[in-house]
């Protein structure tokens, strides 16, 4: 019998699609299955395409392409003179999706802004632990906690965010994917059915995609939601067919079976290119490669010593070697793309008699250090015992000897972060939400020091202008704040800032709209399909 | 014959313990943690490391936390995945039909043409074609998998265009699994042109997943039939008159396939572990492309009940293996 159903669902789901057969479908070759389709806590890229990104929205959005926040389901907000208050007029008249497992009775409105956020602080909301091994990382990882006291209805459109500091990056956390906006009217009914978990599998949102169907580790289909309150998408079906081999997605790309794929290997990028029906987008990343020098330990701790090697680093050389045409110098910790980069720094220039001279001056004659090497390849960094290699042949012109240590990845970081490390530390960081305090303050301030601040450096009068940026909310002020805490940062030297890379997206030459994003985000809103 | 069922089933009980133990310790001995992975480059601050360890239970003396794992695999319970947050069991028997599927046509094609191969080459011993064909067994099995696969798929897929680069079905077809295995689903439902789909996606799999066995088994055939071929009641059917073809394919070949069952049911096993490699490069959605990320995630749960539940598939085929032994070798029985 229910063999005979499902063959029955099937039947009129395959006559659906025949008669949708002049339906515009686009093929995007994700690279990795999502963890499921609740967008407040996954914390993967490709979480976030096939969830946040697809089905939901948040009270705030980024501006297409750029880091910028634009309104997402709040038409507006207003923040408090002290900023201790940021209050959100709601978008009217927004529809969840309609499913054959729901069907939504009224339109979003307050109640569902303040549920999606207190599931994930409120021990006693009965979502907070609705799914086994659940835990809400993003929300603890932006310090959330920290700053949230409440969320209050003013009334069915207006919701107020009452802070405990002022927090000028707010808004920018408010666009990130675990911002998005689930139902409460469903959370509620699944709740009252005793099936909470399906909220992770039959997922709603007010997005422009909705679900249609998702089979393990393979394909997730979506439709265009035709209530949309945005324009509705120009492509009907989207289908992520899920391609965890980089060389692979390029073969599929070729071969016509993808649209668009994300992440290609480096090696294939000029073969891609060279290919007269694909196109490769291209753009720098939010990220940063950089080496952390322990300033906490001798003869790390002299600035001298810090600028000496780095002096003596031939950084284009490096940059050329190992990313292959994909990366760029950085002088900076934040990339160019960043507002507040501060394009008037100088960067230390290639002089190995120079770093000779400085590292006798700082009384070091004979120099023995460990020099560690990442033992796996990321999108800032594609081979970091390479460019281990190079710095320690870069090292021995000036007398230093450097001996490469690695470890397994979390046991590297592990190690990394303690505050009796040895020798200089290579890692990077790719940006959440476009803030350049999600750089400045994660990497380098007091408080990350055991966390992610791996030269345990901790600089008064930088500390001092990255919180003061962080609790203004005008943002030529903030701009100011920063560009003067990279003039200290260069000073300083806790860490060799090595380069940005660029992140290439290929795609069918009959897709277009396709906007890349600085975020690494794959949106599909605006994009068609010509045939 | 029950007896002897019951003997080899009762074997069971202690090695099921034996490899809990294995597999539980196994991903615990692995450098890495699984809060530190899942927390990348953010780091994570020591108070919430331990609020993140007492709520995954990795707090608890490890002796106390495999007695609490063993009891709950005896109730059915395999935990539920730090990534997904879904029950290991659920995935593995949405996954395990699709890794079923390659591997059975993997085992028949190389069966169908290792066993003729081996037999040719015992045959023909010595000649230019017994030289062949264990030269290319040879080189079958030193093949790197990997790189064979996408030599594979860029000639036959990217450039002739006869196969489908990687997925198990094209994605026009939206069948709902029944059963899991995409041949029967797709008949199931009546769809002629899935089926062929499916099957166009399978041809290369199956040939990268097949290239070891099929070497193994062309080389165990090829020495079994050789060992037969050497024995009287060979010389004693060619003396009577029989016919060459009479004598190899009815006097030696049954006496010899029995070492080659053997073979075939061992390299059932090694096509598991074959499958994870095969799976990533042909994004096939099957147990071994999840078992490779949940370890490269330190996703403890998956991790070391995706072993358990494979070891006792592979006990299940094996003991099969050996009642069909028992069937054809009337010897082994009484032993």
């Amino acid at each position: 019998m229910k063999l005979m159903k499902t063959l029955l669902a099937a039947t009129a789901m395959m006559a659906l699609a025949a008669g949708a057969a002049q339906a515009k479908q686009l093929v995007f070759c994700s690279e990795a299955s999502p963890a499921h389709f609740d967008p407040g806590p996954t914390t993967g890229g490709n979480d976030f395409d096939a969830s946040a990104h697809t089905m939901y929205d948040g009270l705030a959005a980024f501006v297409p392409g750029s880091t910028d926040v634009e309104p997402g389901l709040a038409e507006s907000w207003e923040v408090s003179e002290d900023g201790l208050e940021i209050t959100f007029k709601l978008r009217s008249g927004v529809k969840f999706h309609t499913q054959p497992y729901f069907t939504p009775t009224r339109d979003f409105n307050a109640d569902d802004v303040i549920f999606s956020f207190e599931r994930q602080y409120k021990e006693d909301n009965p979502y907070f632990a609705y799914l086994a091994n659940l835990t809400w990382d993003y929300y603890q990882g932006m310090d959330m906690p920290r700053y949230v006291k409440e969320i209050v209805k003013v009334d069915d459109l207006t919701v107020k965010f009452v802070l405990s500091e002022p927090n000028a990056p707010m808004i920018a956390n408010l666009a990130m994917p675990f911002g998005s906006i689930v139902s409460k009217e469903y959370a509620d009914q699944l709740a009252a059915a005793g099936t909470p978990e399906l909220l992770s599998t039959q997922p709603i949102g007010t997005g422009p995609f909705k679900f249609v169907d998702y089979q393990l580790d393979s394909v997730i289909r979506y439709a265009a939601n035709d209530e949309y309150w945005g324009e509705r998408p120009k492509i009907d079906d989207l289908i992520f067919a899920i391609t965890p081999d980089q060389s692979v997605r390029a073969q599929k790309l070729i071969a016509g079976e993808c649209d668009i794929i994300p992440y290609p290997a480096p090696a294939d990028v000029e073969m891609l290119q060279a290919n007269e029906n694909i196109t490769v987008l291209e753009q720098e990343g939010l990220n940063i490669g950089y080496m952390s020098y322990n300033v906490t330990e001798p003869p790390f701790d002299n600035v001298k010593v810090r600028k000496a090697l780095s002096m003596a680093i031939d950084k284009q050389a490096i940059v050329d070697a190992v990313y292959q045409g994909a990366g760029q110098v950085a002088k900076n910790l934040i990339p160019p793309t960043m507002w507040s980069y501060n394009d008037a720094i100088e960067d230390d220039t290639y002089d190995v008699e120079g770093a000779k001279a400085l590292l006798a001056e700082a009384g070091v004659t004979e120099l023995t250090t460990d020099l560690w090497a990442m033992p796996v390849s990321r999108p800032y960094n594609p081979n970091a015992q390479r460019v281990a290699e190079m710095i320690q042949a870069d090292w021995a012109a000036i007398g230093v000897t450097a001996n490469i240590v690695t470890y397994e990845w979390t046991e590297y970081r592990e190690r990394g972060k303690a505050e009796d490390r040895k020798g200089p530390f290579q890692i990077g960081w790719t940006g959440d939400n476009g803030d350049p305090d999600n750089f400045f303050a994660t990497l380098f301030s007091c408080s990350a020091i055991g966390v992610s601040n791996y030269s345990s450096w901790c600089n008064e009068e930088f500390e001092d202008l990255i919180q003061k940026a962080k609790v203004t909310s005008d943002p030529e002020e903030r701009t100011a704040l920063y560009e003067k805490a990279q003039e200290i940062f260069k000073a300083e030297e806790p860490a060799l800032t090595l380069a940005h890379s660029k992140v290439f997206v290929p795609m069918n030459k009959r897709v277009t709209g396709f906007v890349q994003s600085p975020l690494g985000d794959h949106v599909f809103d605006n994009v068609d399909v010509t045939e | 014959m029950i007896s002897f069922i019951l003997r080899k089933l009762l074997l069971i009980v202690p090695t099921v313990i034996g490899i809990s133990i294995c597999a539980f310790a196994f991903v615990r001995l692995l450098p890495g943690d699984p809060i530190l992975a899942m927390a990348g480059e953010h780091g994570v601050t020591p108070e919430r490391y331990e609020v993140l360890k007492e709520a995954f239970g990795y707090n608890l003396p490890i002796w106390q936390q495999y007695l609490n794992y063993l009891g709950s695999v005896l109730t059915g319970d395999f935990g539920v995945s730090l990534g997904t947050k879904r029950p290991v069991l659920n995935e593995f028997l949405v996954l395990f039909p699709a890794t079923v599927e390659l591997a059975l046509f993997a085992i028949i094609l190389a069966t169908a043409v290792g066993v003729p191969a081996g037999v040719l080459a015992a045959v023909k011993r010595g000649s230019w074609l017994d030289q062949a064909t264990m030269g290319v067994a040879l080189t079958g099995y030193s093949m790197p998998i990997f790189w064979w696969g996408l030599l594979l798929i860029m000639f036959f897929s990217s450039y002739l265009g006869w196969t489908p680069v990687s997925g198990r079905i094209a994605l026009s077809f939206f069948l709902r699994p029944i059963t899991g295995f995409m041949t029967i689903d797709s008949l199931l439902y009546g769809n002629w042109p899935a089926f062929v789909s499916a099957l166009r996606h399978l041809i290369l799999p199956t040939v990268v997943l097949a290239t070891i066995p099929l070497a193994v088994i062309a080389r165990q055939t090829r020495s079994a039939m050789l060992e037969v071929l050497g024995e009287d009641y060979v010389r004693t059917a060619r003396a009577k008159g029989l016919t060459p073809k009479r004598v190899i394919n009815v006097h030696a070949l049954r006496n010899a396939l029995i070492p080659v069952i053997t073979t075939i049911g061992l390299q059932i096993g090694a096509l598991m572990a074959g499958a994870i490699l095969t799976e990533t490069i042909f994004s096939w959605p099957g147990i071994g492309k999840w078992m490779i990320e949940s370890i490269l995630k330190r996703d403890y749960p998956v991790v070391q009940s995706g072993l358990l539940l494979i070891a006792l598939i592979i006990m299940a085929v094996n003991l099969i293996v050996d009642v069909l032994y028992a069937v054809i070798n009337p010897r082994i029985r009484v032993r």
